[in-house]
């Protein structure tokens, strides 16, 4: 599998590093209450299709990516840098 | 049909055309009192159970493809109870248990092997971390000890003892723990489960679940409605589509394990080896092939395939542990579908829909527990309380904090297991 950094082009997956869902772009605010923070933390859609996820360029450039990926095929549909949609 | 060995003999002699087949393929009624989503080893073993031990009968297991095809089909098949902490140390004692009466009690050779396992030293710190641990569980009734370098030596002497990296100082020998033949315990307790009345029906999708109320009334299929009064999800794999269906989220995220297979060996290897240094482990099969596995390939997948660098990654750990290895071929390789949890241990438990109960989160160490799984979610389902060994299984423990089993120590959330 390989993922492409925005910044360094189409590099091995051992370059980086998974995070996991991208739903950790949007965290609740501190009083938002235990069932926001239980959905952030640890409820998951979990889909068998298309996931937004969080991937770090570790051994590369070091940024945040948020890929979109097809989690039974492994086709990798989108690379955007994750400041870029962070809310 | 009971299996003897006079029956072997008298079949042998008369060819082989008096066996018939394990279980009845009969069609869905229209109504059952427990409808259990997923004919793999757990499922099929709660349905054993639920028949065996609560005598309910009135019973269907709907399962998409055919019985036994998903993990219990696609394991290193592992049996042990080397848990720890309190909540997986219980669940895991019953289970070995009820592993060492499971061929009388199905009247079929599941070839249990307690053949030993032998967890690998190769720090002090590991070593005292693995003497808490075998003294954890003998306090829990089962049994573990320690190897010095030379004990290892004595019974696996082909392993690389002085390899610069990790010089192997000893193991805990897991005694009891051992391997089974994966298939023959979900044909076991498929054929069990039918002779006492529950119908198995294959090719049968579930693409609903009906709530009315916050009550579930039923299930949609491939083969048409049916109503039940109570359902057991039990579909590891496919734990959050079919959570899905009832509109629940659950804490899971699904990861793809690797394992190898070499070509057949004359035996080689007779007790089951684990380098967690190197993320390896290795057992050698009755038909002769070398089993081993590693780590996760570390993000979500539904593929059941893996990726080359983890490959790699095994393959290196293999020569540097046992550079016997590389004079075997890899026959094949495969991918499991994991429910992984946030701290690594199952979940059995109720739901907040009445009448809907979820059998999930196994990670990568479902196999083992198959039968207790089974045990305990049939008590579950029989009687709405928790057996006392699932007590600490809560569905809403990330939530509440209580009873996390974070049995790694690598924190409580996604990614860590």
């Amino acid at each position: 599998m390989r993922l492409p950094c925005p910044i360094c082009g189409e590099r091995d997956r051992r370059e980086f590093y998974y995070q996991g869902a991208a739903v950790m772009l949007d965290r609740p605010a501190p009083d938002a209450g235990e069932a926001a923070w239980d959905d952030y933390l640890h409820l998951r859609e979990n889909p068998a299709g298309d996931l937004d996820e969080l991937w770090s360029h570790d051994a590369g450039c070091g940024a945040w990516l948020r890929v979109t990926r097809n989690v039974s095929t492994h086709e990798i549909k989108a690379a955007v840098l994750a400041r870029d949609v962070k809310r | 049909m009971r299996f003897s060995g006079l029956k072997v003999l008298a079949e042998g002699l008369t060819g082989n055309k008096g066996w018939s087949p394990h279980w009845r393929s009969p069609e869905p009624k229209s109504e059952y009192d427990i409808v259990l989503i997923g004919g793999g080893g757990h499922g099929l073993a709660t349905a054993h159970y639920l028949a065996k031990v609560h005598g309910l009968t009135n019973i269907a297991v709907l399962e998409k493809g055919y019985l036994g095809g998903g993990n219990v089909g696609r394991n290193t098949t592992i049996v042990r109870a080397n848990y720890m902490l309190h909540g997986n140390s219980e669940f895991y004692s019953h289970s070995l248990k009820l592993w060492e009466g499971l061929e009388e009690d199905l009247n079929y050779n599941v070839m249990h092997s307690q053949r030993g396992i032998i967890n690998l030293v190769h720090s002090d710190g590991q070593r005292d971390a693995f003497v808490r641990r075998a003294n954890s569980m003998c306090g829990q009734g089962d049994d573990g000890a320690m190897l010095d370098r030379a004990g290892v030596k004595k019974l696996l002497p082909f392993l690389d003892f002085d390899q610069t990296r990790f010089p192997i100082y000893g193991g805990l020998y897991h005694k009891r723990g051992g391997t089974a033949r994966h298939d023959a315990v979900a044909w076991g307790f498929a054929r069990s489960a039918s002779d006492r009345g529950v119908d198995l029906i294959q090719q049968c999708e579930v693409t609903g679940i009906d709530v009315v109320n916050g009550v579930v009334k039923g299930v949609q299929t491939t083969k048409g409605p049916i109503r039940a009064r109570k359902v057991g999800m039990v579909a590891a794999g496919r734990s959050s589509q079919v959570a899905a269906m009832a509109g629940l989220r659950l804490p899971i995220e699904s990861h793809v394990l690797q394992a190898f297979v070499t070509e057949g060996l004359k035996p080689c290897l007779d007790r089951v080896v684990t380098y967690g240094m190197g993320h390896f482990y290795i057992s050698q099969s009755d038909k002769g092939g070398l089993v081993f596995g590693g780590d996760l390939d570390m993000y979500a997948s539904y593929a059941a395939r893996g990726n080359l660098p983890l490959v790699e990654h095994v393959a290196e750990a293999a020569m540097t542990l046992m550079p016997v290895i590389g004079k075997a071929k890899i026959l094949r390789s495969w991918g499991g579908v994991m429910d992984m949890s946030p701290d690594g241990s199952f979940i059995i438990d109720k739901t907040d829909i009445e009448g809907l109960f979820v059998n999930t989160g196994w990670c990568y160490g479902g196999f083992k527990a198959t039968p207790a799984s089974g045990h305990t979610f049939a008590h579950l389902l029989a009687t709405g309380h928790p057996h006392p060994t699932t007590l600490h299984h809560r569905l809403d423990r990330f939530r509440t904090g209580r009873g996390i089993m974070d049995e790694e120590a690598t924190g409580s959330q996604h990614n860590l297991h």
